[in-house]
């Protein structure tokens, strides 16, 4: 009999997940937040100079293989510049770049999708005809027309970012204020005659701002995929300016006989997204174990 | 299901016009093309020809009036440096891309969907988490680089695939396998979080109970009520498929859409680029069309507006 009456499976969700809660966060914020710390701090580590270009030691393997030189740990490029300096070095403009981009799309998105779920009607259908219109152009396809009408530049690719990342939260969080605007507290703050402005962004906008930084969280990780893509490409940061996404162009040319320069901007590439989605995930079980998705 | 059909084409319609409307602006409104294309060592009467002869000395709501009537007549202008028409071009170098394209989705929904539904069969054991680390990972890695790592190991180290250009099935392998990894996880994550919602029902205890074989009940009815959201992302993927054929095209010296934009670029044919910008978001309404219908006849709630 107890084995008809014990449940088959839980409830909901894996009791092992929802105690991870806060841990998880801290588990993957605090490598990134040293990762970031580290590449904050380059200027102040013994590193060689990432620009300084010494032909006689290009193409030097990481310091463990033979020919490797303790000087550079991580190898040199094909001008003989320092692999670890130049990511650790671009990993600063990596982050403010993925920063910027996603504070440019986070700020209209967000404000767009309260806008429209809160006075629905025609804001609402125009602001989701545009939702729907910038998901059906292909992103890096958009990027190239922009970047080829205004040249490179950092402004211009912090625009196209942005273009690329508003859409996702007008979205979510035209679809979170919708719910959110027949809940009792927002009818009687209309009833008392509360501006609507006012209503939004002093009480709305903080009943969404768990969900805003989950997908801010969550967006970084693809604004930094996107950034290294168009670098890639020959479409983001201009020389001397590195990022790894640049990096890994430089590695292309090199990649029959210098595995190393295009490996490792590539492996930091993925360890930062890697843990920037676990810790997105963590924190969306951490704030609101319901919404939780696998 | 003619209504259903109706709204959605208007729908497809509004949302492409208003896609290539942005395209437009953004690019011709932000920038200087010419100057662009020219570079900043031209005199003013070769900004001034070049300019004439594009027509984009107009004023910007001429030019626009003309770009869409265009367009309404399947006109994408014709390229700078090839001196062909544009659609040309883009029909000429498609098939090496679709070619592509569905290999990596074939490949995606083959290995994604078992992936899902075996995660969501052993909830929290260790299938669980390895779906969910593969997931997690193929959406964090730069395709790109991936494609790199690939060619160094396969094609490099090992010497048992070619690493690039179209030249038989061998040379689909690597570019196919890169670029299935972004749907692929997608697609498990989305299979095994559907999956785990339906298997929880209690139609499916009836079922079972009526001695229906537990692979039966899970492959068919659950799998079937879990495919919904499966069939959406599959279809969104298609606009993340062309966008990330582009970087992958690149590594692997394909000759495909994502070659012809990269060498647009690099050779700034303007025209060129703009005309594959609006075939991508065309293709990209279309396969989303197909979608909703696929869905207005796999479950009629839909279709009938209950849902």
């Amino acid at each position: 009999m107890t084995a008809v009456l014990a449940p088959r499976r839980p409830a909901s969700g894996r009791p092992a997940t929802r105690a991870r809660g806060a841990g998880a966060v801290l588990a993957f914020g605090v490598p990134l937040a040293l990762i970031g710390a580290v590449c904050l701090a380059a200027p102040l580590l013994p590193l060689p100079d990432p620009a300084a270009q010494s032909l006689s030691a290009a193409l030097r393997p990481p310091a463990w293989l033979s020919g490797g030189d303790a000087a550079h740990l991580l190898g040199t490029d094909h001008l003989g510049r320092d692999v670890l300096a130049r990511i650790l070095y671009g990993g600063r403009l990596t982050f403010l770049i993925a920063v910027a981009g996603m504070l440019a799309g986070a700020v209209p998105g967000t404000l767009l999708g309260l806008v429209s779920g809160f006075y629905r009607g025609t804001v609402d259908a125009v602001v989701s005809r545009f939702v729907e219109a910038q998901l059906a152009l292909p992103f890096i396809l958009l990027a190239i027309a922009v970047i080829a009408g205004r040249g490179r530049s950092l402004s211009a690719l912090v625009l196209v970012l942005a273009l690329f990342g508003w859409a996702q939260y007008a979205r979510v969080i035209r679809a979170e204020t919708l719910s959110l605007r027949e809940r009792p507290f927002v009818l009687g703050l209309r009833c008392a005659g509360v501006p609507a402005p006012r209503i939004l962004l002093a009480h709305m906008l903080p009943n969404v701002a768990g969900t805003v930084l989950v997908l801010v969280t969550l967006q970084i990780g693809t604004v930094i995929l996107a950034e290294s893509a168009l670098s890639f490409l020959g479409l983001g940061v201009v020389s001397p300016q590195i990022s790894w996404g640049a990096m890994l162009a430089d590695g292309r040319d090199q990649l029959t006989h210098a595995w190393w320069v295009a490996a490792f901007p590539g492996l930091a590439i993925t360890t930062v997204v890697l843990l920037v989605n676990l810790l997105g995930d963590a924190m969306r079980s951490w704030l609101d174990p319901k919404k939780r998705r696998y | 299901m003619l209504r259903f059909l109706a709204g959605k084409v208007t729908r497809g319609v509004v949302t492409l016009l208003i896609a290539v409307s942005a395209a437009f602006f953004l690019a011709r409104g932000t920038g200087d093309p010419v100057r662009e294309m020219l570079g900043d060592l031209a005199g003013p009467e070769q900004v001034a020809q070049l300019s004439a002869q594009l027509g984009l000395d107009r004023p910007l709501p001429v030019q626009y009036a003309a770009f869409v009537g265009d367009l309404a007549t399947g006109d994408l202008g014709t390229s700078i440096r090839y001196g062909t028409p544009n659609l040309d071009l883009i029909l000429g170098w498609l098939p090496a891309s679709l070619q592509l394209a569905a290999a990596a989705m074939v490949l995606a929904v083959l290995v994604g969907i078992p992936l899902g539904v075996w995660a969501a069969l052993r909830e929290g054991r260790f299938a669980d988490r390895f779906a969910s680390t593969v997931a997690l990972t193929g959406q964090s890695i730069p395709l790109f680089w991936l494609g790199l790592m690939l060619i160094l190991l396969f094609a490099v180290t090992l010497g048992w695939l070619p690493a690039g250009q179209s030249t038989g099935f061998s040379s689909l392998i690597l570019p196919a396998v890169t670029l299935s990894t972004l749907p692929m996880a997608q697609i498990a994550r989305l299979t095994r979080s559907s999956m785990s919602e339906v298997l929880g029902e209690a139609f499916l205890d009836a079922t079972r109970a009526r001695g229906v074989a537990r692979w039966r009940v899970v492959l068919v009815h659950a799998l079937r009520n879990a495919a919904l959201p499966v069939i959406t992302i599959i279809g969104l993927q298609t606009g993340t498929l062309l966008s990330g054929a582009i970087t992958v095209e690149f590594v692997f010296a394909w000759p495909g859409l994502g070659t012809l934009a990269t060498q647009a670029v690099q050779m700034r044919d303007f025209s060129l680029i703009q005309a594959i910008v609006i075939f991508g978001a065309v293709v990209f309404v279309l396969v989303n069309l197909i979608v909703d219908l696929l869905y207005g006849i796999l479950d009629p709630r839909i279709r009938d507006g209950v849902a």
